[in-house]
C-alpha cells in the first residue's frame, strides 16, 4: 500500500470521511443537547434506540466513518512525529481500523438490538 | 543615528554557534547591509551569499530573528527586537558554513517533482496558441514568478518533519507545468508530485504563502494538485 495512487486514494477517503463526520457530529451533539432536556435515563435512551433502523443506520455509518478517518490520520501523524515508515504506519492503521469498526459496530448493536 | 545594533550571527557548520557583533545603526539600513558591514569591518572570514542586493535574485535569503527573509529587502527597523538582531542560515537545509547553506537538496526535489517543461513540438510546427486568461494559464501565471530562493522551503514545518517531502517551491513549479497545456508530461508529473512525499503531505500550515517574497501562494497550487491527483486516482488514471 505504498504506491502514489494508493496514497492519493487514502487522502481522498480521509477528506470524505471528514465531511461525513463533520455533519454527523453536529447532528449527534444537537440531538443529545435536545434529548437531555429535563434529564435522561439509560432506560429512556434504550427505549428510543432499540429497534430503531434510523439510529442503527446513522450510528453504523458514524462508526464506519471513524474507522476510516482516525487510522489514516494517526498513520500520517506517526510518520511525521514518530518517524515511522509508511509501511509500518499503514499496517498499524489497518489493524486500528478493524478494531474501531468491530468495537464500534458491537456498541451500536448493543443499543439497537 | 549613533545607536549600535547587537547582532548575533551563526558561525560554523551545523554544530556551530552564534557570535556577537556590534554594528552601527544607520537610516534605511537593511539586514544585508549589517551582514556586509560585519564581513568587511569585523569578521573577514564570515561566509554569506548575496548577488543583486535589490530584491530580484533571492540569493540573500537567511533566517532573521527566527523568520526566513530576503536580507536585502528587510529593513533593520522592521525586524529589530529592541537593538538585537539574530541572523542564521536558512532552516531545513544543511549548513555549509556560517550563513551559507547547501541548496542542492532543494533543487534535487525540484527535479524529482519534474519541475521542468517538456515540449512535444519542434521549430517547424506552428506557435502554440494559449489564451492568457484561460483558467489553466491564469493558474500557471499565479505561480510562475518563483526564483527558487528557498524561503518557503525553509519556513515549512512539513519539510522539517518529513525529509522526503518535496516542499512548496517544487510543488508550486509542478503546478505551473501541470497547467501548461503545451507540456507533454502532465500526467507523469502529477504522478511525481502526488502521494505522501508530495502534495498530499501538505497540511496548509501556510508559512510558505505568508513569507514568499514574490507573493506566490504555494498552498493554492498544492491544493490544486491535491484535487487533480485525487480525481485521477479515484478514476484509476494515476
Amino acid at each position: 500500500m505504498s504506491s502514489v495512487a494508493a496514497q492519493a486514494r487514502l487522502w481522498y477517503w480521509q477528506r470524505i470521511s471528514a465531511m461525513v463526520l463533520a455533519l454527523f457530529v453536529v447532528v449527534h451533539l444537537a440531538t443529545i443537547a435536545w434529548a437531555v432536556r429535563g434529564g435522561l435515563s439509560g432506560a429512556e435512551i434504550l427505549a428510543r434506540t432499540q429497534g430503531s433502523w434510523l439510529l442503527a443506520a446513522f450510528y453504523g455509518a458514524f462508526v464506519i466513518a471513524c474507522a476510516v478517518h482516525v487510522p489514516i490520520g494517526l498513520a500520517r501523524i506517526a510518520e511525521e512525529w514518530l518517524g515511522w515508515s509508511g509501511r509500518l504506519a499503514n499496517a498499524v492503521a489497518a489493524a486500528l481500523a478493524l478494531a474501531l469498526a468491530v468495537l464500534g459496530l458491537r456498541a451500536v448493536y448493543a443499543v439497537i438490538a | 543615528m549613533s545607536d549600535n545594533l547587537r547582532v548575533k550571527v551563526w558561525r560554523g557548520g551545523a554544530d556551530g554557534g552564534f557570535s556577537n557583533y556590534e554594528v552601527p545603526r544607520q537610516a534605511s539600513q537593511t539586514v544585508l547591509d549589517v551582514v556586509t558591514y560585519i564581513q568587511r569591518r569585523l569578521e573577514p572570514s564570515l561566509s554569506y551569499r548575496f548577488s543583486c542586493r535589490v530584491g530580484m535574485c533571492g540569493s540573500c535569503a537567511m533566517t532573521v530573528n527566527g523568520v526566513a527573509r530576503w536580507t536585502c529587502r528587510t529593513h533593520v527597523s522592521r525586524v529589530v527586537d529592541g537593538d538585537s538582531l539574530e541572523i542564521a542560515p536558512l532552516s531545513n537545509l544543511p549548513v555549509i558554513k556560517d550563513l551559507a547553506t547547501d541548496m542542492s537538496g532543494f533543487f534535487d526535489k525540484w527535479a524529482r517533482a519534474k519541475g521542468r517543461f517538456r515540449g512535444s513540438t519542434t521549430r517547424h510546427d506552428g506557435f502554440a496558441r494559449i489564451e492568457p486568461d484561460s483558467p489553466e494559464r491564469a493558474a500557471a501565471n499565479a505561480g510562475i514568478e518563483c526564483i527558487g530562493c528557498a524561503v518557503c522551503y525553509a519556513s515549512c514545518d512539513v519539510v522539517a518533519w518529513r525529509p522526503d517531502y518535496l516542499g512548496p517551491a517544487a510543488l508550486n513549479r509542478a503546478w505551473t507545468l501541470v497547467n501548461d497545456v503545451r507540456d507533454a508530461e502532465r500526467l507523469e508529473r502529477l504522478r511525481a508530485v502526488a502521494g505522501d512525499a508530495g502534495c498530499h503531505a501538505c497540511h496548509t500550515l501556510g508559512s510558505c504563502s505568508e513569507r514568499c517574497p514574490k507573493a506566490i501562494e504555494p498552498t493554492a497550487g498544492i491544493s490544486g494538485l491535491k484535487r487533480m491527483a485525487a480525481r485521477r486516482a479515484m478514476r484509476g488514471e494515476l
